[in-house]
């Protein structure tokens, strides 16, 4: 991992209108990275976004930007020339599809030569080098956010700043979105930053995550840490309950594919190829737990797993239990009784096939 | 009735045989109220973006008297500049009085708060977040508002046809400061009414039906423009 920070914040307070608006000791984005930062609506995501692209300028504490604070207009202005926001919305010109692509290099007065270049690699980095000469008002949803997503990356940034820009799109075309941005950055090395409150989009394109809410960052990791040991209820509320496994695919046949999980092998229905880096979702109540062995089973997915940790959640136990991966499965009391389990001890735990989510994953 | 049908002819007859009074007046009323809405969109269109684009105490209170001068009566206008440019006033030693520069000047006024209104809410209009995705683009301030204004250009057109439309229709005013000077300053408008008064209804009309043409010319022209980048 480059470790390289290019981005830090210290010790920011914002207020608005009397409230505060964000309060982050310290916050800090690595070289070559991509980061999620997740939490409700007013969580301050944005107003920090709009930060990180020198849009909004720090009154107390402090932004450094390839490890030179940014103080003044000058450096703000440095810090704007080499950050790209895409909103939610495409923002488009009412001009042709070209024009918009070009508008940021425009800005820097380049030479027109090298402005037909960059637009043109650009359309061609996400499919759409046959919509330049149409007009921007035309295009449907998925092609604008195409387009504003090229006129990002054709000014060549340092960062690129994402707010909740895939929200508003239908689920196929947000699906190959995200998948060409992913491919993308991973091209280009471009560092990414996106504001989004959707567990998915998280999962397939972000390293890192950060969790915020009321205008703090609550906790700050690598993706499956954060969605797997949340430190706080709200983190564990906000990433919900399911039990997270990186994984690699080992095998696909007909629609069921062995994933190998920490030395475990899982089978799950999907077809991602052999090779292939994944999550494997799985829902708590999806989980059944017993005390035997013997017999036939529709779940092909049996392990023996240590108990690790029990809460009890109003009507019903939540186990953590440690099958080589960790896995989260609620019982209700009875079942809790019956089964005579304590902590420590060691039961079998079962899913189906069919209850695993796959997601695909980057290294 | 037979007074309309023989001032409607009159009328063609005039314009047809290109009268040189009547064509006078016409260039005269074209190159006033033109010159008054070219110097109103200047004035209007900066203005207007510059409220529409900074927050300041009191803005609401700026935009309500804008949208409230969008109804400035020509007359109340026309009093003030005559009042401003009389011998004695303030500006007395222009000597401008009685002038087609007089003229341009209260068109202007009467102009300018109907464009910077319309400039106003078509920059309001506009996405808040498109000016920050414009400056995260790298825009300068300037490089910011001018693609805005770009952006703005249909409405802004609908700044130009109403401004154009609010002075070459206007009479109370130019009769004011400029007086109504044969050949000077005599223009469709004030023609009209001088015409009527002394009974010549046929000459009336036809100056009527030339300052509607006009009118119509004019915005269609605007308008062709406009749907022209209109997307479909």
């Amino acid at each position: 991992m480059n470790s390289e920070t290019l981005i830090k914040i210290e010790n920011i307070i914002l207020q608005r209108g009397g409230s505060t608006v964000l309060d982050i000791r310290e916050f800090q984005v690595q070289q070559g990275r991509i980061l999620a930062l997740i939490g409700p609506n007013g969580a301050g995501k944005s107003t920090l976004l709009l930060m990180l692209a020198g849009l909004l300028k720090p009154r107390q504490g402090k932004l450094y930007f390839q490890g030179r604070p940014v103080e003044n207009r000058a450096d703000l202005a440095i810090l704007r020339r080499n950050a790209a926001v895409v909103f939610q919305e495409p923002l488009l010109l009412n001009s042709s599809v070209f024009e918009n692509v070009a508008l940021g290099l425009k800005f820097r007065r380049l030479k027109n030569e090298e402005i037909r270049k960059s637009v043109q690699s650009a359309l061609d980095y996400f499919g759409i080098s046959q919509l330049a000469k149409r007009s921007a008002k035309t295009l449907s949803g998925g092609e604008a956010k195409r387009v504003s997503l090229a006129r990002a990356f054709a000014i060549k940034p340092q960062i690129i700043l994402l707010d909740e820009a895939f929200n508003s799109l239908d689920p196929p075309s947000r699906e190959t979105i995200i998948d060409d941005l992913k491919r993308i950055l991973e091209e280009t090395k471009i560092t990414a930053v996106l504001a989004s409150h959707d567990r998915e989009e998280t999962l397939r394109l972000a390293q890192d995550v950060s969790v915020m809410n009321s205008g703090k960052i609550v906790q700050s990791g690598k993706t499956a840490e954060i969605f797997n040991q949340p430190d706080s209820e709200f983190v564990a509320n906000f990433v919900g309950t399911e039990s997270i496994l990186e994984g690699t695919v080992k095998s696909s046949n007909v629609g069921l594919m062995q994933i190998t999980v920490a030395g475990k092998s899982i089978e799950a229905v999907g077809d991602f190829l052999p090779g292939q880096n994944v999550y494997c979702c799985l829902r708590p109540e999806n989980v059944t737990v017993s005390n035997y062995t013997h017999g036939k089973m529709s779940a092909r997915n049996i392990f023996e797993a240590k108990v690790s940790k029990i809460v009890r959640q109003g009507f019903f136990y939540k186990l953590t239990l440690d099958c080589g991966f960790p896995l989260v499965a609620y019982i209700t009391i009875p079942s809790y009784e019956d089964l005579g389990i304590a902590k420590g001890g060691t039961v079998i735990a079962s899913f189906k096939a069919t209850a695993v989510h796959v997601i695909r994953r980057e290294k | 009735m037979e007074l309309i049908v023989q001032g409607i002819i009159k009328a063609f007859q005039l314009i047809i045989s290109f009268d040189p009074e009547v064509l006078g007046i016409t260039w005269l009323s074209l190159k006033i109220s033109g010159t008054a809405t070219f110097i109103s969109l200047f004035i209007g269109i900066s203005l207007g973006t510059a409220v529409a684009l900074t927050n300041f105490y009191g803005k609401r209170l700026v935009i309500s008297l804008i949208n409230t001068g969008m109804g400035l009566p020509p007359v109340v206008v026309g009093l003030f500049v005559t009042i401003m440019i009389w011998r004695n006033g303030p500006l007395g030693f222009l000597e401008i009085l009685y002038t087609p520069y007089a003229m341009i000047i209260a068109q202007a006024i009467i102009a300018t708060p109907i464009v910077m209104g319309i400039s106003l809410a078509a920059i309001q209009n506009l996405s808040p977040n498109l000016r920050l995705q414009i400056l995260s683009l790298g825009a300068s301030r300037l490089q910011m508002v001018w693609v805005l204004i770009k952006e703005a250009r249909l409405p802004l057109l609908a700044a130009v046809m109403a401004g154009f439309g609010g002075v070459i229709s206007e009479v109370g005013a130019s009769i004011m400061v400029g007086g109504n000077i044969k050949g000077y300053s005599r223009v469709l408008t004030t023609a009209t009414v001088m015409e009527t008064g002394k009974g010549n209804f046929d000459i009336a009309i036809a100056l009527s039906i030339i300052l509607l043409l006009l009118a119509f010319l004019v915005n269609l022209i605007l308008t062709q423009i406009q749907q022209r980048q209109h997307p479909r």
